[in-house]
């Protein structure tokens, strides 16, 4: 298991270099500097400031020295924009906002999704699995962006329960509206992935060989089919994370919580593309190590995988 | 929201394994589909949905321009939609008729989606059935480049993308097109490899034909039903990107407009009464969302029947 | 009276497709340590037959008819009586032995199982027990292999796990569908041998489902032929093959290969099996069969009992059967294949295997 740990990490160390490299490159392709603005700046000044970021260096250099500060000191640089202030402390400001909605979503998202999946699949064809699948099918057509506006409209415009934005760490109203915009459709997929593997599953041969052992049908479930049955939904965690962590941008500029995605958006409008490329780095490797994390999971499951 | 691969891998098998039989898959499967109630309320609804883009201008009392000056500033009140003055889905906060606005929008956000999805569906197809195709270490190394483009954070290099080199129709076409391809190339690859051996291309391997020419005359073909399903599926997909990113506003640019765009306006305003310019993008959006997963899914049943 | 007595046993399946007829009106007994061989071609409906018994039909598949387990009802019984007898008394082995145990489980895991659920035993006595079990079945190195995972045995190996597990709880009948089909033919022969002798030791009656004559011939007492859902024939082994009444299973028995046979060509039956979703107004078999005479597509055959112990289902009398005195000579018409157009489409699910074959490909054209 360490070993193949090890030569996943070997994969994924150059694919992260190779999504910082791609960023760096893209973004001295851009027309114009990071510093073309509307107003023009006086040659002397712009010199000064590429000099000062390091822009009048050759790419390569660039390239190396960026990649430096991130491996040896975890340093993204400072803010184009905000010269006072390095990307870092921009994006630490929003991150702790977006892993709490975040994870509450996920967790929320995976726990009522394979539950309601395994549910519509044992009482198969019955009221339940025809509410299940109503349900699942409804969410999928409802993204956070749509969710969003509904919730606040219900929520708050007609009954003023919660509060239709802001955040604040210690009162928990804030953080329903979020949870269930960001984990409303992928609570759905999840729960269409489970029903239908669910029931493939236990139409299949070794459970028709748990139940001629004469075991109580829970049991053959429990013991049998469960397994079995996530392993299309874990595979499918690395996306939803993925997505997750994009859909927080529309949770961050809708409700105003001010996760990583509206640093995002907001040096994404402003040009600043040091902020940018640093969001982009920091999520690619939180992505990495997600499918990571998902791929030793599902190879911890199932023993036909060789490791 | 969600392809979901281990369908698509069932399917995939389901038609090679026709291949051998020598059946064709789709004579069976249109009585399937012709049968299949969701499907055919979702061809239905699209083709409701297309006709509402392609017509729609032609009912419309203003243009999606044009700002009606009676209305402007008190649009909560005077803007809700009427027949009397030609508003049928009322105006936005600036007085602009919304049913010619939502018309241009379902024109834009279908042309994105199907576009996208076309071009998702091409470089995938070519590059999977290529890989497929010539396989050892060619193969080999494009399927790992696969493997590595799926784990960049798409969404965020594509807005890289439109704030780096402006926003424009074409650069959403493209940008969202292109991130689209990686999983259909693997199945592509998967299904060519399966199809590789089959004594129908080792003839035509015999006999001299070209490599690039057996790939698009024999190969591809034979994909036509993942394909097709495939694609079916992806165009909301596409839809949601370009919704996604126009609510945010880096997509498509005034006067132009999509339903992202207009939901995002429709969100926006809701409360100052204001609701039907949320409801009515917001209704095109849905139903044409559940079209596209009707028919993929009744698509999908049809060719590979089972019991779920 | 019979161990098992199975009366008027029908199976159904409700398909998107329409309803298929998958087992049709059978009767059959099964002796204390008995064996009985069920053969037919596939989709003759014997697998069903055997999942009917044991409850073990898919969800969209409904048994009627009465099934009696030493005087006891079994069919369609509660979950609570069913999963007192499954295992416990009556065992099964599957076709298929790399897909039929857990691929997620150690072998020992899944076999202690079966032990700690119906005789209360400790998770180890439970292991000690299932490796004797594999010892029994001559699994080499039983101790050090009860811990592996099914993917790391091989066919034969794997099903005499199937074997090894089906037997812990000592039943009193074993019902081995197809328990060969999977494998190779120098295993097949050496699986054979092992169900005889383990039946002989354990004393347990056992139904053999097969479509291999030559396992019948081998293994069983009491030899039923099923076709299209019903059974043909039934008769003790020896007269059955030696002197067949049916003219089913006379092509059967034609079909196997011989070595010393003339001709270049194998024998087989021409035509393919019948659509079960729409099973035919008569004999199902009258398409394909040489002795078919006026009004065998109009009405069914019933099974009656011509001789001591043997009963046959046919219109044709009995002597010309037996002296080969054939009314069609099929090689020279089509069969089949030129049914008329069918305006449903092909059921997927109706029909395993060979009855794909017949089907017009082209339905709409």
């Amino acid at each position: 298991m360490f070993a193949y740990i090890m030569r996943r990490l070997a994969v994924a160390v150059p694919t992260l270099l190779l999504l910082i490299v791609f960023s760096f490159i893209l973004m001295h392709l851009a027309p114009g500097g990071p510093f073309t603005q509307e107003r023009e700046l006086p040659p002397q000044v712009l010199a000064n400031l590429n000099a000062k970021y390091g822009l009048d260096d050759p790419l390569w250099k660039q390239i190396i020295n960026y990649i430096w500060g991130i491996v040896a000191h975890f340093d993204f640089g400072p803010s184009f924009v905000y010269p006072d202030r390095s990307v870092n402390e921009l994006v630490a400001a929003g991150f702790p906002v977006t892993l709490t909605y975040g994870s509450l979503a996920f967790i929320a998202a995976v726990v009522m999704g394979v539950g309601l999946g395994v549910v519509a699949a044992i009482w198969h064809n019955s009221f339940l699995d025809y509410l299940a699948v109503g349900i699942s099918i409804g969410a999928q057509v409802l993204p956070n962006f749509v969710m969003a506006p509904i919730l606040v409209l219900i929520f708050t415009l007609w009954y003023g329960l919660l509060p239709g934005g802001g955040w604040s760490f210690s009162d928990p109203s804030f953080w329903i509206m979020p949870v269930i915009a960001l984990g409303t459709s992928y609570m759905a997929s999840i729960a269409r992935i489970t029903r239908s593997s669910m029931l493939e599953v236990l139409g299949s041969n070794h459970i028709r060989t748990a139940r001629a052992k004469g075991m109580p049908e829970h049991r053959v479930i429990i013991r049998h089919a469960l397994k079995p049955a996530m392993l299309p939904v874990i595979s499918y965690l690395g996306p939803v994370f993925v997505s997750m962590i994009t859909g927080s941008v529309v949770i961050d500029i809708y409700f105003s919580t001010g996760g990583i995605g509206k640093a995002f958006v907001d040096s994404a409008l402003n040009r600043d593309y040091a902020v940018m490329m640093g969001v982009t780095i920091l999520v690619g490797a939180l992505t990495i190590v997600f499918n990571l994390v998902v791929d030793v999971l599902y190879a911890w499951i199932d023993p036909k995988i060789r490791y | 929201m969600v392809i979901q691969q281990d369908k698509m891998q069932s399917l995939a098998t389901r038609m090679s394994q026709d291949e051998v039989k020598g059946r064709s898959p789709w004579a069976d499967a249109r009585k399937r589909f012709l049968r299949n109630k969701a499907a055919m309320t979702g061809l239905i609804i699209l083709i409701g949905v297309a006709l509402f883009a392609l017509l729609g201008n032609q009912f419309a009392q203003w243009s999606n321009e044009d700002l009606d000056f009676t209305v402007m500033g008190q649009v909560a009140t005077m803007g809700m939609p009427s027949f009397e003055n030609g508003h049928y889905f009322g105006t936005d906060d600036l007085g602009r008729d919304l049913f010619a606005r939502t018309v241009q929008g379902t024109q834009i956000s279908l042309m994105v989606g199907i576009v996208g999805a076309a071009i998702a569906v091409i470089v995938g197809t070519l590059y999977g059935a290529t890989a497929g195709y010539v396989g050892g270490r060619t193969d080999q190394i494009m399927m790992r480049a696969v493997d590595i483009l799926m784990s960049i954070p798409y969404m965020f290099v594509l807005i890289l993308l439109l704030v780096m080199f402006g926003r424009s129709i074409a650069m959403l076409f493209l940008g969202i097109g292109l991130i689209s391809w990686l999983d259909m190339s693997r199945i592509v690859r998967g299904q060519t490899l399966s199809l590789k051996n089959r004594e129908f291309i080792e003839a035509a391997r015999a006999t001299g034909v070209p490599s690039w020419k057996i790939i698009i005359r024999h190969i591809v073909p034979n994909l036509l039903g993942l394909v097709a399903v495939y694609a079916t599926l992806l165009v909301p997909l596409m839809i949601l990107t370009e919704s996604f990113i126009s609510f945010l506003g880096l997509g498509v640019q005034e006067p132009l407009t999509s339903w992202g765009a207009l939901i995002s306006e429709g969100a926006g305003t809701m409360n100052y009464g204001t609701l039907w310019q949320l409801a009515f993008p917001l209704f095109f959006f849905v139903i044409t969302l559940f079209g596209f997963f009707f028919v993929g899914d009744g698509l999908r049943d049809a060719l590979d029947p089972k019991d779920r | 009276m019979a161990l098992l007595e199975i009366d008027d046993l029908s199976v159904r399946f409700a398909t998107n497709d329409g309803e298929v007829q998958a087992v049709n009106h059978v009767n059959l007994s099964v002796e204390a340590g008995e064996t009985l061989g069920i053969v037919g071609e596939s989709g003759s409906g014997k697998s069903q037959l055997s999942f009917a018994l044991m409850g073990l039909l898919a969800r969209n598949g409904r048994a009627s008819g009465n099934v009696r387990f030493d005087g006891q009802q079994i069919l369609n019984a509660p979950p609570k009586v069913l999963n007192r007898i499954r295992a416990e008394k009556i065992a099964m082995i599957f076709q298929d032995p790399m897909t039929s145990l857990n691929p997620y489980m150690r072998v020992s895991d899944q076999m202690a199982e079966v032990l700690t659920l119906h005789k209360g035993m400790s998770k180890k006595q439970a292991v000690t027990e299932a490796v004797r079990m594999l010892d029994a079945v001559k699994i080499p190195d039983a101790k050090g292999r009860v811990r592996l995972y099914p993917h790391e045995f091989s066919g034969g190996m794997r099903q005499r796990v199937m074997i090894a597990m089906a037997l812990l709880c000592r039943p009193q009948l074993l019902i081995a569908d197809e328990p060969t089909t999977a494998l190779d033919v120098t295993v097949q022969a050496q699986i054979m041998t092992l169900l005889a002798d383990l039946q002989r030791e354990f004393g347990m009656a056992m139904i053999l489902i097969t479509h291999d004559l030559g396992v019948v011939a081998g293994s069983c007492e009491r030899v039923a032929v099923m076709y299209g859902g019903r059974i043909r024939e039934t008769g003790p082994v020896g007269p059955l093959f030696a002197e067949p009444a049916h003219p089913y299973t006379q092509g059967l028995l034609h079909a196997i290969p011989r070595i010393n046979q003339g001709g270049d060509e194998l024998a087989a039956i021409p035509g393919s099996p019948p659509n079960m979703t729409q099973p035919p107004a008569g004999c199902a078999f009258e398409p394909r069969c040489p002795y078919r005479r006026e009004g065998c597509d109009s009405q069914r055959p019933p099974l009656e009992v011509f001789a001591p112990d043997r009963a046959r289902a046919c219109f044709a009398p009995l002597p010309d059967v037996l002296a080969r005195r054939q009314t069609v000579h099929l090689r020279d018409i089509e069969i089949g294949a030129e049914d008329p157009v069918e305006e449903e489409a092909t059921p997927m699910a109706a029909i395993a295997g060979a009855g794909m074959a017949g089907t017009p490909s082209k339905v709409d054209e």
